[in-house]
């Protein structure tokens, strides 16, 4: 943390828990008894309630969106570059809300909750949650805030997945859903890379079936190759070239099997930190949960079928370089809804970094996600 | 208002949903919305325009009718395709004719007539490729790679099978002229025009 906050950051802010006595019914056909949800918010809600965004995370996110927990925090909330005063989602005028998704590992009742009914960690008993059991669970929050109709929904990746979601569960209950770098359904191939990181957690020896927790140990191992495997397809070819490049730690080959390149003694640092810090379960609950999102199931596969409930307005972003959920993914949306006659606006953005470019602030996205955040603003009277 | 605005309006029904290939900042997208309570999207490339659209409220897709065509849109799906000013700057004005009148009943094609006489003159005067306020660009760097005049225009209508519904011609500043409607290939400036299918 700089000496002095930037006049652009939501500033220090602190998370708060809400306990959840009703129980939830979850598309597994299970029910959580009880559950908490950690939420941050930053900005004001206004006096009829018409000015509330709520951002939903991705995989590996949580409630710390904006702003600094501390004066001794190094880094801020992990979209601080996209909310704050006079950016894309202005807190000067929104009252934002974001909050740990359930199942996740950063306060919100997840596979590392105790598990009420035993007096452990729910480890494996914790059911399987879908991203229609997220929108459900922040509905309930929403109700819980006194907000009846979000001025907009945003989010990135498994994120942009919630907003989408939202416009067909609950649409009379947003104006806006913003899907930036996501996807109507994963691919084979995504499937593919969620497979391997779900093997190289479980095979992992001290993973002890999902209840590693009573063992006093963590699956850092398995959990490590996960995030380095997943790590690989935020990134773009160029974007990794960029940075890395054939670089070497030392000057010269050794002949041997350490990390040599820079690329690898990155990823291993990325994945080590990883594994001390992220719950195992939670990564395999989140990386199902993408893999099982596919609103058009329901309707033979066709997603304008779908979507002939939603009624809010759309925003879809795509970027050039992203692999992971490429522009045709976004644009298979966007066909979508303008099959179903949806309002819906489109922009493909040119950045080099990837999947990850969702998280990095590059003129024209901002441009647009301002343009568009202004007029939603606008039109709440915020 | 501007008279092209104007004309426009007046063919298009309230309540139509509405495609506008080349939809600059969303100027007609935005009138005809709250003129004639339009739905619909317009296509740009421009990411300034992109942005202008998106901050005004009208449904704008980034796409590219050069290179991603028009396949993503299904037959018949809107009651009027527009294209203003942006028939001379694709690489297959004929193929997007056709497309037009595959998404939808009717269409508005306005263009800079390469004929009118101030361009006829300069060229022969000068031996230099004209230059105008509606074609302020030089040779070598302008978008519009496609000219053509009024005449040149309608021949292809006629070949295709296309039906001129009505066709309105005006000057520079999109105004009405009863010179350019006497002589509209050698007086018009732009023209605007309404199209069917034949069978229509």
């Amino acid at each position: 943390m700089p000496d002095s906050l930037p006049v652009d950051s939501v500033g220090v802010v602190t998370p708060q828990t809400y306990h959840f006595e009703t129980p939830i019914e979850l598309a597994c056909g299970q029910a959580l008894e009880r559950y908490d949800l950690v939420v941050e918010t930053y900005g004001e809600l206004n006096s009829d309630r018409s000015n509330a965004v709520l951002i939903c995370h991705a995989l590996s996110g949580h409630h710390h969106a904006a702003g600094y927990h501390s004066m001794d925090d190094r880094k801020p909330g992990w979209w601080d570059t996209c909310i704050g005063p006079g950016k894309p989602v202005d807190t000067n005028r929104f009252f934002v809300v974001c909050l740990n998704n359930l199942g996740g590992c950063h306060g919100s009742t997840g596979p590392s909750s105790t598990n009420p009914a035993t007096g452990t960690p729910y480890g494996p008993d914790f059911p399987v949650v879908t991203v229609s059991d997220w929108v459900k669970s922040q509905a309930l929050l929403a109700d819980r805030l006194g907000i009846e109709c979000w001025a907009a929904v945003v989010g990135g990746s498994l994120g942009g997945m919630q907003a989408l979601q939202w416009s067909l569960d609950y649409p009379e209950r947003l104006r806006h859903s913003v899907a930036i770098a996501s996807s109507p359904r994963l691919t084979a191939q995504n499937i593919a890379f969620n497979e391997v990181a779900r093997q190289a957690i479980t095979s992992d020896r001290e993973f002890h079936d999902g209840r590693y927790y009573d063992f006093d140990t963590l699956p850092r191992r398995g959990l490590m190759l996960a995030r380095m495997v997943g790590h690989i397809t935020y990134l773009s070819d160029a974007s990794m070239g960029e940075k890395f490049g054939r670089e070497l730690r030392d000057q010269a080959y050794k002949f041997g099997y350490d990390a040599e390149f820079q690329v690898e003694s990155y990823l291993r640092y990325q994945g080590e930190r990883f594994s001390e810090v992220f719950d195992a379960n939670t990564y395999l609950l989140m990386t199902r949960a993408l893999d099982y999102f596919d609103p058009a199931y329901d309707f033979g596969g066709d997603l304008s079928k779908a979507l002939a409930k939603a009624s809010c307005e759309f925003l879809v972003l795509s970027f050039s370089t992203d692999w992971r959920f490429t522009p045709a993914r976004s644009e298979e949306m966007v066909n979508a809804m303008i099959a179903a006659r949806r309002k819906v606006s489109y922009a493909e953005i040119d950045a080099p970094w990837g999947h990850d470019a969702f998280l990095i602030p590059t003129p024209r996205y901002t441009d647009i996600f301002t343009a568009y955040m202004d007029r939603v603003a606008r039109e709440v009277g915020a | 208002m501007r008279a092209d605005l104007e004309i426009i309006q007046q063919w298009v029904k309230p309540g139509h949903h509405v495609l506008d290939l080349g939809c600059g900042d969303g100027t007609l997208l935005d009138f005809l919305k709250r003129e004639r309570n339009a739905s619909g999207f317009g296509l740009e490339i421009n990411p300034d325009h992109i942005t202008t659209c998106m901050n005004r409220g009208v449904s704008v897709i980034e796409q590219n009718l050069d290179t991603q065509g028009l396949d993503n849109f299904e037959d018949n799906s809107f009651d009027i395709v527009l294209m203003t000013q942006a028939l001379q700057a694709v690489r297959r004005p004929d193929k997007v004719l056709d497309e037009m009148l595959r998404l939808g009943a009717e269409g508005i094609v306005t263009f800079p007539n390469f004929a009118h006489w101030r361009l006829r003159w300069g060229l022969a005067l000068s031996g230099r490729m004209p230059e105008s306020d509606s074609l302020p660009y030089k040779w070598y760097n302008t978008p519009n790679i496609r000219l053509c005049t009024f005449k040149d225009f309608e021949a292809l209508c006629r070949q295709k099978g296309i039906r001129i519904k009505s066709r309105r011609v005006v000057d520079g500043q999109h105004q009405n002229n009863w010179l350019a409607r006497l002589w509209p290939n050698l007086l018009g400036e732009i023209a605007i025009y309404r199209i069917t299918r034949e069978n229509t």
